[in-house]
């Protein structure tokens, strides 16, 4: 690791005139999971680090009418023990759980969950996130097995968010803030698939720090995350899916179904959402529509079999949500 | 990498310590920033990138060093402190062999740089024998073969007593899922599961 220098502001005005225009100008160090290991393999070697763990704004869940926000450095545990969260939004803790590790559960931080650079063994290698050496894709030609079944964009990583399809799907908004203002983003907005090696998976600047994430009041929607995994132990999942239904009685309203881990970003699943919509989730339907959520996949030579388990996540995801799990 | 001159820890020490640091931003000074960034009129002063100060808290004792700060609480714990239970093995946030309390809660001490450390309670696997009090996990995990080469074992007796003082009756499952972020090479997850069940069935100490 580079040395840097090190700040603590107290508060996010502070925290933001420290930051830089360009990404190796400072880091933002949260629960250091992600960036302290970026650091060790001189992926990222900022000149300054700045610690927004001291600064009170940033935490906390608070619930209100319109919704419920969440500090970006809340913690996976704190998240996953909220008596609110628990209650309305199962897709959350359901996608926390699968953070199989206590230790990453109690240091890691939602708001590092979605700024988590992916974990694409190229990109891991210092092959960049497009994995292109010699004008040859290295993801294509090479070992893919964990890459992306939606391959239409030049990148092949999958996001590794956890938090980011249940985020997508229960429609929340992230606030981003520098030392020139706010601004708010759609979850879905956040997550952007890079189309050149200059560009960044997410819409956050160099000189911006991801302050909270707002979803608003479920309002009785059912919600539910599915992830397939292949071991228990920590690792990131093969394929998970994440569903939000509005209900009118026993039929589906209007549904959300974002898919993870099989495409650089959370992946909606639009085919299966208006498949859905006035329907009862009986187990019929929910293969119907997780068929219809991979039908557009087109798998890489190593990864055809994250077809089958993306389908199964939506399937059994739905059935959840339902109550019929 | 090389080139980062420590500063000599007498040196204006107050200006490097946390307090002093933190009453210097309530105090609204201004820094002139190192960096070729908007430093603005409001900016906290940053610290390093060379050596400075800093105290931790560990099983109860006030430990000082002076570190750079990219420098982890695993690796300030085992080079400048003299502890040595911790191991540094991944390195990474994966494999579990540094795990530590922190504030009551497991975490990777080769994943929290040192000086951020600071302020928190830390508690390692040497204060599980300290003043010739033994936790139970520890005669468990004899009992029950927890362990083959033994440099996993640290970790996992930690994030067992992480574990046990969050959850005292854990179910099997609970185990399983309490140990989830602690890797064995040696396959000892059998030994350690039931040593763990065991403490836990006869009574916690410390």
């Amino acid at each position: 690791m580079q040395g840097f220098e090190y700040a603590n502001p107290a508060t996010l005005k502070e925290a933001t005139a420290l930051l830089g225009n360009g990404w190796g100008d400072a880091a933002v160090l949260a629960g250091g999971t992600d960036l302290l290991t970026l650091m060790k393999e001189y992926l990222m070697s900022p000149k300054r680090v700045v610690n927004i763990k001291g600064i009170k704004e940033l935490g906390g869940i608070s619930k209100s009418g319109a919704g419920l926000r969440i500090g970006a450095t809340v913690t996976v545990d704190e998240l996953m023990s909220n008596a609110a969260v628990r209650a309305e939004y199962p897709s959350l803790v359901q996608a926390g759980r699968g953070i199989t590790s206590p230790q990453i559960r109690n240091m890691g931080t939602v708001g590092g969950d979605l700024c988590q650079r992916p974990r694409c063994w190229y990109f891991r290698n210092g092959f960049g996130l497009l994995g292109v050496k010699d004008g040859k894709s290295l993801v294509r030609e090479g070992e893919n097995k964990y890459h992306a079944i939606f391959t239409g964009q030049p990148a092949l990583f999958v996001s590794a968010s956890s938090f980011g399809p249940a985020l997508v799907a229960l429609g929340a908004k992230v606030k981003l803030a520098s030392a020139s203002g706010t601004r708010e983003v759609d979850a879905a907005k956040f997550f952007v698939a890079p189309q050149n090696e200059g560009a960044r998976e997410i819409a956050l600047l160099p000189n911006e720090i991801l302050t909270e994430i707002v979803i608003p009041a479920a309002r009785g929607a059912k919600n539910a995350t599915y992830e397939v995994r292949h071991k228990d132990a920590l690792d990131w999942p093969l394929a998970a899916a994440s569903v939000s239904l509005s209900m009118k009685g026993a039929t589906v309203a209007s549904a959300r179904v974002v898919l993870g881990h099989v495409a650089p970003t959370p992946h909606a699943a639009a085919a299966a959402e208006s498949l859905l919509a006035g329907k009862t989730i009986t187990e019929a339907v929910a293969d119907e529509a997780g068929k219809a959520a991979v039908a557009d996949a087109k798998p890489l030579s190593g990864n055809a079999y994250k077809v089958q388990l993306a389908r199964v996540a939506v399937k059994r995801a739905l059935l959840a949500a339902a109550g019929k799990a | 990498m090389n080139d980062l001159e420590p500063k000599h820890p007498g040196k204006k020490k107050s200006a490097f310590s946390r307090r002093g640091f933190l009453q210097g931003v309530g105090a609204g000074t201004t820094a002139a920033g190192v960096l070729s960034v908007p430093a603005e009129a409001q900016a906290p002063k940053a610290i390093g990138p060379g050596a400075v100060p800093i105290t931790l808290t560990i099983n109860g004792k006030a430990m000082q060093a002076t570190v750079e700060p990219r420098v982890t609480l695993l690796d300030c714990m085992r080079h400048y402190m003299d502890l040595t239970g911790a191991k540094r093995v991944c390195d990474r946030g994966t494999c579990g062999a540094c795990t530590v309390i922190m504030g009551g809660k497991v975490i990777y001490a080769c994943s929290v740089l040192a000086i951020d450390a600071q302020g928190k309670q830390i508690e390692t696997i040497e204060n599980l024998t300290a003043s010739g009090k033994t936790h139970p996990l520890v005669p468990a995990f004899v009992k029950h073969d927890a362990q083959q080469c033994g440099y996993c074992t640290p970790g996992f007796v930690m994030a067992a007593k992480g574990l046990l003082d969050r959850t005292p009756s854990p179910s099997y499952d609970q185990v399983k899922d309490g140990l989830g972020g602690n890797l064995c090479r040696c396959g000892t997850y059998v030994g350690v599961r039931q040593a763990v069940l065991e403490a836990a069935k006869g009574g916690r100490n410390g």
